[in-house]
């Protein structure tokens, strides 16, 4: 086990260096001169030119390139307009934010869809397990964004219960990672559901039940144990969403994480922090991944 | 159940199709057009969805919007199918090195969450509709690439494929011919709730301002707008929303239903 996830995360630097060179060829390859977008639109061409040298952009691809890389290695992101130098600190200021986010939507994903599941597999075709895979059909076409919103304006604007931005407090938390989690508690649900009724029909819960064990035991004593790979399956495949859907979320509640950032980043045209950032959300992403797959061995004795 | 998803799904997607191709027939309102002494307006019967910030009937911008949705969904999709479709048989079928390399390149792309991919491929193109659809489409791609590539995997073992080639069919035909019309479920499957997703991406950028850019009535951006009279007129944020989540609830239905039916073995999940 130790091996393994040393051996990932030495991988980790590997990886980002393939992603450098992969998001450099898409950027070098997509129409869109970024001096001119930073010189922005009244520029004339001297202008645009100034900025290109600037920046560099005059120098061969293969140079720029050779820079990008050699500068991440020292941990150097380049140079930010914003931020006047390297904006890796800056960034790594606001990773606790959407850490704190993204960690309890997990939970609650967990913590909400794991029952939810449970309650419409023993009810199966009765109206638990209606209203359950209702919802589950509605939160997964529901935008997260806009589910915010509607929280925003019942809890925050009509009712007053909850603080609408930023981040003050644990009552701050709770909209913007009902938000994020909608989703992922919808998919989490659907698959414990489907997950129990399949387990259900099995030899050993049938031995477990003429064991004289009680329904709940089964359930969660044999039943959930196995549900839980695919559970930890589903979440970790969703890493993506997760990241990509708190950049939304902290816009939407100004909630100071690295999301927000890279979407102030984009306003400015700071090309080197929106580089920086993606990058930072890519080492997330591996780090996210690998600590799944540590679960997934844990809960998984076939593979330990 | 057994009128079932699959028709629903569809029926939706037909009326939306309708709304889109229809359009400016059968809006009550020019979409564009400012009603001073009506700004803010709740649902009324003059304004069915209330009228927006500038007095703009919002249902008629929601029916105007339905065509630039649907239209930056299907068109992106489209594209990230042939791309993925095309990378997805050329890594399956050829294997060996091309299959390294591609797989290699996706699987380094598939660890940018892709809306973060779509948000930076934007900043580098500028926020409009074929940047929203160049950017929807490249953080498409890996996923589709994928799901073809391990279709044609298990379907180039099959002794059909074998037989074809020791009857001395060349490549390009046993691909076109055998192998991807066997994969076609899966892939349309795929397509239908990637467009959901694409409606999701679409209007979520536009929320953020990196879409399609107001004044033109697209449904994200409506939001974006809405969020500042979020506390006197929440109905303005409420229909752009409702809209959206059909059209989502429509290809998810769409597609689930025809995996109910064309893949049995996936029922049970």
């Amino acid at each position: 086990m130790l091996s393994l996830v040393l051996w990932r995360l030495a991988l980790i630097p590997l990886t980002v260096l393939g992603v450098v060179t992969i998001l450099f060829l898409i950027f070098k390859a997509v129409p869109g001169d970024e001096a001119t977008m930073v010189a922005g639109a009244t520029a004339t061409q001297a202008e645009i030119d100034v900025v290109r040298h600037q920046l560099g952009l005059d120098r061969p691809l293969f140079v720029q390139y050779a820079d990008r890389v050699l500068g991440l290695a020292r941990g150097d992101l380049g140079y930010s307009a914003t931020f006047r130098g390297n904006p890796l600190p800056r960034i790594l200021e606001r990773v606790p934010a959407t850490l704190l986010l993204t960690a309890s939507a997990i939970l609650l994903t967990v913590a909400a869809g794991i029952p939810a599941g449970i309650l419409a597999a023993s009810w199966r075709g009765r109206w638990p397990d209606i209203a359950v895979s209702g919802g589950v059909v509605a939160l997964l076409a529901v935008p997260n964004f806009w589910l915010g919103m509607m929280l925003m304006a019942l809890f925050s604007v009509r009712l007053g219960w909850l603080p609408s931005i930023g981040l003050t407090g644990p009552a701050s938390l709770v909209m913007p990672t009902v938000a994020l989690a909608a989703r992922l508690i919808a998919l989490v649900g659907r698959l414990v559901r489907g997950t129990v009724i399949e387990e259900q029909r099995k030899d050993y819960v049938r031995t477990a039940y003429a064991k004289g064990l009680a329904t709940p035991r089964v359930l969660y004593r044999h039943v959930l144990r196995n549900a839980l790979v695919p559970i930890v399956t589903v979440v970790g495949l969703q890493t993506g969403y997760l990241l990509g859907g708190s950049v939304v979320v902290e816009r939407l509640f100004a909630w100071p994480g690295i999301g927000d950032l890279l979407l102030t980043a984009v306003g400015l045209r700071d090309f080197t922090l929106v580089q920086g950032i993606t990058i930072l959300f890519v080492v997330g992403f591996l780090l996210i991944n690998l600590l799944v797959e540590i679960l997934y061995r844990l809960i998984n004795p076939r593979l330990r | 159940m057994k009128f079932g998803f699959l028709s629903f799904g569809a029926t939706l997607l037909i009326g939306f199709s309708l709304v889109a191709l229809l359009g400016d027939r059968i809006a009550p309102y020019d979409p564009s057009e400012q009603d001073l002494l009506a700004i803010l307006d709740p649902p009324s019967a003059a304004h069915w969805f209330g009228t927006d910030e500038i007095g703009r009937d919002i249902a008629s911008r929601i029916i105007a919007g339905t065509r630039i949705t649907l239209l930056i969904a299907v068109v992106s999709v489209a594209l990230a199918g042939v791309a993925g479709i095309g990378l997805g048989l050329a890594a399956g079928y050829r294997g060996g090195a091309v299959d390294r390399v591609l797989m290699v390149a996706l699987d380094l792309l598939m660890t940018v969450p892709s809306l973060v991919l779509a948000i930076a491929i934007i900043s580098a193109i500028g926020a409009n509709a074929s940047g929203l659809i160049t950017a929807i489409t490249v953080s498409f791609i890996p996923s589709l690439a994928r799901l073809v590539r391990a279709r044609v995997l298990e379907l180039r073992e099959l002794d059909y494929i074998e037989a074809a080639r020791a009857l001395g069919m060349r490549h390009p035909r046993i691909v076109l011919r055998h192998v991807f019309p066997n994969a076609v479920s899966v892939i349309v499957i795929e397509l239908s709730l990637m467009a959901g997703q694409a409606v999701l991406v679409a209007t979520a950028l536009g929320f953020l301002g990196l879409g399609v850019q107001p004044p033109a009535p697209e449904w994200g951006a409506m939001f974006g707008a809405s969020r500042q009279y979020l506390e006197v007129a929440p109905h303005v944020a409420v229909v752009p929303g409702l809209a959206v989540s059909l059209l989502v609830l429509a290809f998810n239905l769409f597609g689930d239903g025809l995996r109910d039916r064309l893949d049995p073995a996936a029922r049970a999940r």
